[in-house]
């Protein structure tokens, strides 16, 4: 009896050892930040091409949970992130209105596209204007997937049906579908049930999963789609690390975190456009 | 001025004990004591209450009415007191482990464990078998463990429920010897059995019950020789008591 | 991995018989938050379990319905949960664990624990029905009690800790929630493998769901031969 106590403290001290070990990396000032993202910049494969280059430079560990758009801003206010890197200006600016940001920093655009199946039941192939593609698709009940989940891609899509005189929310029919899920989920169903969806460049490029789905629409204007940076304010979260925060913002909009960006392609096509510089952006 | 005595369990006073389970009653008022010196025997047919009067003496289950007494005192832990149950449990380990847990259990010290076990598994001509799982033994090798395990707390008093049941006779030799040789020491045993053969062999005492009562209580010889009642008269002779 | 999950080219296999650094990475990470949970809920369920199995207390057959019920615990209302309590907005914010392994290990710990709890309560309430009077006839104490049951059902509780490891290493929804998907520090095999699906990459999702089957049947086997073993021994 006595020796079964002795393994029952060891198992305890154990598990004890254990949690220690794992929270340690937590509690040791280390040298990392956590960067709350979108679903488009981790899928799309750009953190894993920039984040090592950064890191040789600075030392600095960059911790990226990607979520949507929304719910990364969320991350933010609640102080779980000491950085936030959406694609959402309004919801950027009213997070800065708030106090929740420093400031927000541009730092690169992509742009939407339009998939849909090579059969077209649409009948939008080849046109370049958004506004009326989604009016044939509304006229035709095509099967369109929503992400639905209040993230950068799903706030643009709104806007896109409101600029074609579409009440989305009293219109929509059967053939509109809200997954409520990220872009993979969303482009999976699309390819699954060969529906139109809107899409971020960078996600679809590195799509594996196509099936008959293609481009139907590209290069409208309003299917841009700018990405800002801001770190999460240390008067609300005095915990955030300002300074490797900082650090990472003034790296991405440096010609060096500029030109990473640039550099970064899939099959030839770069993904993201830098334009720290430009005005309004 | 009066000598204080240690403490001892003995003598055992039953005083109008009943025990019944909602409206069965199994145990009608019985009063007995049991003092030191040679076995106490419980004979009587099945079902008349020996398990459940072994189970009272050894403070497992109280009296409905009436009381126990060990030593004149009431509610004493088992603590100089052991039990073979009819079907002994065994712990799912080596039969020298199941010592151990004994002998752990009764508080001896640590450092007396090795040689009391290897006494103990010796006593029950178990040192062969020390490693092997104790749930592998066979029916008369679980008992003579159990035994064993009993003995490890050095009780005052051991009681054994039938513990030659369903044994074959070189099997129930074996426990014989054990029980001779722990009576031998000066340890009270107590044992039920319906085997006249076997009360005839090892009883000092007779407590002859029936239907949950004392029917008699007398030296093994006077009782085998002289039955008072016409019950253990027939019970003696063979005859079948319903 | 990052890099190497980007080309098409790559096989789940070509990763695991080139031993891919940063696949061993996250078989180890599942597998130390899947077993430190384990453990966890093995040191809160079996005295939990074996205390509700060996005490009358009013109620208590409504608490046993309720742990039984727990075991069903879904685990992204459970992820959540967890989540507001560790975010730097909620109570134990302070502790900065959100989006770190012991998160996770927490999260899954409050998973597992009702399994354990359930299945040992069940099998050491049976166990004592049969060594009750025989402890008792010993002399044995509550504690004791407690640790003989614990130790002489050890093989029965070892399949409630394998039930409990397999929950928490098929486990997403929670993990996900309150370790973020960290590359390289909170990815684990789900985690990674609904990564992939949401990048299209069918089959290296299969391919990484295949690799985590496999460990979860070594570690069971494992097991097994323990249990063998230990049979063997102690009968």
């Amino acid at each position: 009896m006595i020796k079964r106590e002795t393994n029952r403290r060891h198992l305890i001290a154990l598990a004890g050892a254990a949690l220690v070990a794992l929270s340690a990396p937590a509690f040791a000032q280390d040298k990392s930040i956590v960067v709350s993202s979108t679903t488009s910049t981790q899928d799309s494969g750009l953190f894993g091409h920039i984040l090592p280059l950064f890191k040789a430079k600075t030392g600095i560990d960059v911790k990226v949970v990607s979520q949507g758009t929304g719910q990364a801003l969320d991350t933010g206010r609640r102080g779980d992130a000491d950085v936030v890197f959406v694609h959402a200006k309004s919801a950027e600016l009213k997070f800065l209105s708030e106090g929740f940001g420093v400031k927000r920093y541009p730092v690169m655009y992509n742009d939407f596209v339009l998939i849909g199946p090579k059969g077209d039941p649409a009948g939008i192939g080849g046109t370049k204007d958004i506004v009326a593609a989604l009016k044939a698709i509304k006229d035709k009940g095509a099967p369109f997937i929503s992400r639905g989940d209040r993230s950068g891609t799903h706030v643009a899509e709104l806007d896109l049906w409101k600029a074609a005189g579409i009440d989305i929310a009293k219109d929509k029919g059967p053939w509109y579908k809200e997954i409520g899920q990220g872009m993979g989920a969303a482009l999976n169903t699309a390819s699954a049930s060969n529906a139109y969806v809107l899409s971020d460049r960078g996600t679809w490029l590195s799509f594996k999963n196509r099936a008959d789905l293609v481009i139907s629409v590209e290069g409208d204007n309003r299917l841009f789609n700018q990405y800002g940076v801001m770190l999460v304010n240390p008067e609300k979260h005095p915990h955030v690390k300002k300074e490797y925060g900082q650090a990472f913002i003034d790296w991405l909009i440096s010609p060096e975190g500029q030109k990473a960006i640039a550099e970064y392609k899939i099959g030839g096509q770069q993904l993201f456009f830098p334009n720290a510089s430009a005005p309004g952006a | 001025m009066t000598m204080r005595a240690p403490d001892s369990d003995l003598p055992i006073v039953l005083e109008d004990v009943r025990y019944g389970v909602r409206d069965l009653i199994i145990i009608d008022g019985m009063s007995l004591m049991l003092t030191p010196g040679a076995p106490t025997v419980l004979i009587g047919p099945n079902g008349s209450g020996k398990t459940t009067l072994l189970r009272l003496m050894m403070g497992l289950i109280e009296p409905t009415s009436g009381r126990v007494t060990w030593g004149g005192r009431t509610h004493v832990p088992p603590a100089r007191r052991a039990i073979v149950f009819q079907r002994p449990v065994m712990l799912r380990r080596s039969v020298a482990a199941n010592i151990h847990y004994a002998l752990a259990a009764a508080g001896i010290g640590r450092h007396q464990h090795a040689e009391r076990a290897r006494d103990l598994l010796e006593q029950a001509g178990l040192s062969a078998l020390a490693e092997r799982p104790a749930r592998r033994l066979s029916g008369g090798e679980q008992q003579r463990l159990a035994l064993a395990r009993g003995l490890a707390r050095d009780p005052q008093v051991l009681f054994l429920d039938e513990p030659t049941a369903s044994l074959d006779p070189a099997a129930t030799k074996a426990i014989e010897d054990v029980v001779r040789a722990v009576s031998a020491r000066g340890i009270k045993v107590v044992m039920s059995t319906h085997d006249l053969g076997e009360a005839r062999r090892l009883a000092g005492d007779i407590v002859f019950i029936h239907r949950g009562r004392v029917i008699e209580s007398a030296p093994a010889a006077e009782f085998f020789a002289h039955p008072k009642t016409d019950d253990a008269r027939r019970f003696v002779a063979g005859e079948l008591l319903v | 991995m990052q890099e190497k999950l980007m080309h098409a080219d790559t096989s789940a296999l070509d990763l695991v018989l080139s031993a891919d650094p940063a696949l061993m990475e996250i078989v180890r990470l599942s597998l130390l938050v899947s077993l430190g949970a384990v453990v966890a809920a093995a040191v809160i369920g079996f005295p939990l379990g074996a205390v509700i199995a060996l005490t009358r207390y009013p109620g208590r057959e409504a608490s046993i319905v309720v742990l039984n019920a727990l075991m069903g615990l879904p685990p992204v209302v459970v992820g959540l949960a967890v989540y507001l309590l560790l975010s730097r907005s909620g109570p134990l914010g302070t502790w900065g664990l959100l989006f770190t392994p012991a998160a996770m290990v927490i999260a899954q710990t409050i998973l597992v624990t009702p399994i354990i709890a359930a299945l040992a309560r069940q099998t050491i309430e049976d166990l004592w029905t049969e060594y009750r009077e025989e402890l008792a006839a010993m002399n044995v104490g509550p504690i004791g009690r407690v640790a003989t049951l614990l130790w002489d059902a050890r093989f029965s509780l070892l399949t409630a800790l394998l039930a409990g490891f397999g929950r928490a290493a098929a486990e997403v929804g929670a993990v996900i929630i309150v370790g973020g998907n960290i590359d390289g520090f909170t990815r684990t095999m789900t985690t990674a493998i609904a990564l992939e699906t949401s990048k299209g990459d069918l089959p290296l999702a299969i391919g990484l769901g295949m690799v985590l089957i496999a460990i979860v049947i070594i570690v069971n086997a494992l097991a097994w031969g323990v249990r063998r073993a230990g049979e063997r021994l102690a009968g």
